[in-house]
């Protein structure tokens, strides 16, 4: 199947239990599909983590990988966040090799980019960088020529802009997993899926 | 315990171990059959097992556990339940799980574990199952203390036959079947933990599908398993009925809708019927309930039904667009989704589109072997369509993969839900002997054949002491022609005749059947199919007869993979004799 890549973002918000992680990578492990990055990390509720996860693939592809995440038991929800206006993070530390030198022009660009340095020592610096990716990917650029001893990424974490959210909408009291809903919020959710059909 | 004290106060908690807590929690679930090997990490289980009213099937290979308990599954709708230890006996479940997965069938498998505290240590016969099923399972479970096993088991039942039905493995570690704790049923109760939306279709989108039925001057109906996994055979009957609908089967549909009614076409696809797919490729409209557009269905995507737009209606979400594109998808309960969408469709005829499907058939009788006198050499067409006479089309066909699984679907016609039992999406070779005796178990009334190759048989044969062993009447029609037929028919389209690996030496298999005491046939001549047959059907209790049908018949017509599903090879007219072995 030829289909042109583009790079998707999945929210995808779980129960924090063992091998969680392990379903949602074998979802694309099993289609050959290579997760660029993937976070994890708790929410403001307890037993749930929310997951950022960032894939290089076709639109019918993110729209099966979504569907399927979403047939996960430990899975309370999925969005692809691709097409929605959101601001994206993560963090850099970028470890520099910098003598007398080159110290000073390194710290210039330090200021430039707004990023901080959070360790200095007499042959290297440790910068650390927040920001979108291709803020990082600016920095590393002309870091480059000075020499990059180490770096480290966390991958992106990822926001709806404005009041609407990705959470998901959670059961209330002693709701059966089986009781259906229907009406306008069961109907938006189908419109969600219209938008995105498979380009196959 | 005993039972009086077990029931008279069902739902105080009481302290019970892991193991005493499946049983319990499977009686109460309504469990009658659990199908098992047992071993080391399952013993506690086992144990328990003395103190129980579930009848357990002792299987000769875990494989057969997970077929028979998907055997019983297909035929009864109800969840199959396997027992296997750890290690060996969880890994050979693999198979009968990938298989149930593939083709929507609820079972549930239990297997013991090393103890928690040598878990990931290598232990002996520790094996990480819930690892290694984690894509071939709806979802599994490691369970590591008691007080998780009832509320593990209990989902894992509802989850198993829940929406589209599959497998659900728990894996119990031998501690937690050991430990004890309070077990309070109610308390186990399967709670929800996200608010499942149900894509329920919008009368909107429902107007938009019945409006495509409405304006449609050539629909065709595909029909697929998750009409029987719904119990919607009767409103696709009424849909059909009323707009005079043809409906094309796919090989799990078959049962679906009646072979016998008037606007069924047949079964569509790789060996479906020429005017099935001619009908499929020149159709307007496709209605597809329950199905998902396999490519053993639909050849080349590229050229598939180009003229027809698409109502896909199913209640799996991933399927949506995943090979065809859908005009109109509905996501629901397919019978819940007909039956909304019924009062929307207007009653119509479409006598113009019937008589090109009825053209479209030109020569296919002459070529159908059926309508072929007798010359001497006995064909498998021949062996299942006198079965399907004999049987008056009302015994449960259980069949394996392969040539013979094709001509079952060609030659018996099933008027009936659960009627035939087969593997489709897997494809699992050893399936039938071990799902029919499943099938036979849920279905203690029905005739259960099932019709086999000699590979397939092969695989499995050993569960003919299971049939023994537990007194199970189902007969076996051995569909034998020396190879390993269908591989054999690719190689000779496909590979220009070379027979690498396909040529099969087989046992006798009448002396085989009669070494297990079940009494045997051989069959070589057409004139004695029904007179086997019978012999076989009134025989009380397990029959077998060996069939030595035509060597290198091959299945016809064909869609070679990947092909145009129109670009079809059809039998040859005159039949080309080939001189058997014989």
């Amino acid at each position: 199947m030829s289909e042109r890549e583009k790079t998707h973002t999945f929210v995808v918000y779980v129960e924090n239990k063992p091998g969680v992680l392990n379903r949602i990578a074998s979802l694309f492990r099993r289609r050959g599909y290579n997760i660029e990055s993937l976070t994890v990390g708790h929410t403001e509720r307890p037993n749930i983590s929310r997951m950022t996860i960032v894939s290089s693939i076709g639109e019918g592809a993110a729209h099966r990988v979504e569907a399927n995440i979403y047939k996960l038991v430990n899975v309370l929800s999925v969005e692809d966040v691709t097409h929605a206006t959101t601001i994206a993070r993560s963090l850099a530390l970028i470890k520099v090799e910098a003598s007398e030198a080159t110290r000073h022009r390194l710290l210039e660009f330090v200021r430039v980019f707004r990023a901080r340095v959070v360790d200095l020592a007499p042959r290297s610096l440790i910068i650390e960088i927040t920001g979108a990716e291709d803020k990082i990917h600016a920095l590393v650029d002309v870091l480059r020529p000075f020499g990059i001893v180490e770096m480290v990424r966390t991958g992106q974490v990822v926001m709806r802009r404005g009041a609407q959210d990705s959470v998901p909408k959670m059961p209330e009291g002693d709701d059966r997993q089986n009781e259906r809903k229907t009406g306008p919020e069961a109907s938006s959710a189908h419109a969600i899926e219209a938008e995105h059909p498979g380009s196959v | 315990m005993n039972d009086k004290a077990r029931f008279d106060a069902p739902d105080a908690p009481r302290k019970m171990t892991g193991a005493e807590i499946i049983w319990e929690c499977l009686e109460r679930l309504g469990v009658e059959y659990v199908f098992g090997y047992p071993g080391g990490a399952i013993l506690p289980t086992y144990d328990a097992l003395t103190k129980s009213r579930v009848h357990h099937v002792l299987v000769r290979h875990e494989q057969g556990a997970t077929h028979m308990a998907d055997g019983y599954a297909r035929a009864s709708g109800r969840v199959g339940v396997a027992l296997a230890t750890s290690g060996p006996g969880a890994t050979n479940m693999v198979t009968g799980i990938a298989t149930a997965m593939m083709d929507s069938s609820p079972i549930v498998c239990i297997t013991g574990q090393v103890g928690s505290s040598v878990l990931g240590s290598d232990a002996f016969q520790e094996v990480d199952i819930t690892g290694i099923t984690i894509p071939i399972t709806k979802h599994n479970y490691l369970v590591t203390r008691a007080d998780e096993v009832g509320p593990s088991l209990r989902e894992a039942f509802e989850i198993a036959a829940a929406d589209r039905p599959g497998p659900v493995l728990v894996d119990v570690t031998k501690d937690a079947q050991l430990s004890t704790c309070e077990f309070d049923w109610d308390a186990a109760a399967p709670r929800a933990h996200r608010q499942v939306p149900v894509f329920f279709p919008s009368a909107a989108e429902l107007n938009d599908a019945a409006a495509l039925i409405n304006e449609s001057r050539r629909p065709v109906i595909l029909a697929g398993h998750g009409i029987i996994l719904s119990g919607a055979g009767e409103e696709v009957r009424r849909l059909a009925e009323t707009a005079d609908i043809p409906v094309a089967l796919t090989l799990l549909g078959l049962g679906a809708f009646p072979a016998s009614h008037a606007l069924n076409l047949g079964m569509m696809g790789m060996h479906g019927e020429a005017w099935v797919n001619q009908a499929i490729q020149e159709s307007d409209l496709l209605i597809a309930l329950g199905m998902r557009f396999d490519d053993r269905v639909t050849g080349k995507l590229n050229t598939y039904a180009q003229k027809a737009r698409k109502i896909h209606i199913e209640i799996d979400r991933a399927e949506i667009n995943k090979n065809v594109k859908a005009d109109v998808p509905l996501i629901g309960d397919l019978r819940e989704v007909l039956q909304r969408l019924l009062p929307l469709v207007n009653p119509n005829r479409h006598s113009e589109w019937w008589s090109q499907i009825h053209l479209s058939k030109k020569d296919s009788a002459v070529r159908d072997i059926q309508n072929l006198p007798d010359n001497g050499h006995l064909y498998a067409a021949h062996v299942i369509n006198d079965l399907w006479r004999e049987t008056k089309g009302d015994a449960v066909i259980v069949t394996d993969v392969g040539q013979h699984q094709m001509w079952e679907a060609q030659y018996y016609h099933h008027e009936k839900p659960r009627s035939l039992i087969t593997s489709g999406g897997l494809g699992t070779m050893g399936f039938a002997l071990p799902a029919g005796i499943g099938a036979k178990f849920a279905r203690p009334d029905a005739e259960v054949w099932v019709v086999v190759g000699d590979g397939g048989f092969q695989m499995t044969m050993a569960e003919l002491a299971t049939i023994v062993q537990e007194k199970i009447n189902v007969k076996i029609a051995i569909i034998n022609n020396g190879y390993l037929g269908m591989v054999r028919q690719w190689q000779e389209f496909f590979y220009e005749g070379r027979y690498a690996g396909t040529p099969l030496l087989s046992p006798d298999f009448v002396k085989l059947a009669e070494a297990y005491g079940i009494p045997g046939l051989m069959v070589t001549q057409r004139s004695q199919v029904i007179p086997s047959l019978n012999t076989a059907r009134f025989h009380a209790g397990p029959a077998l007869i060996d069939f030595r049908v035509e060597q290198e018949d091959s299945v016809y017509p064909m869609v070679p993979a990947g092909a145009d599903l129109h670009a079809m090879i059809r039998r040859p007219t005159p039949l080309v004799e080939r001189p058997t072995d014989e």
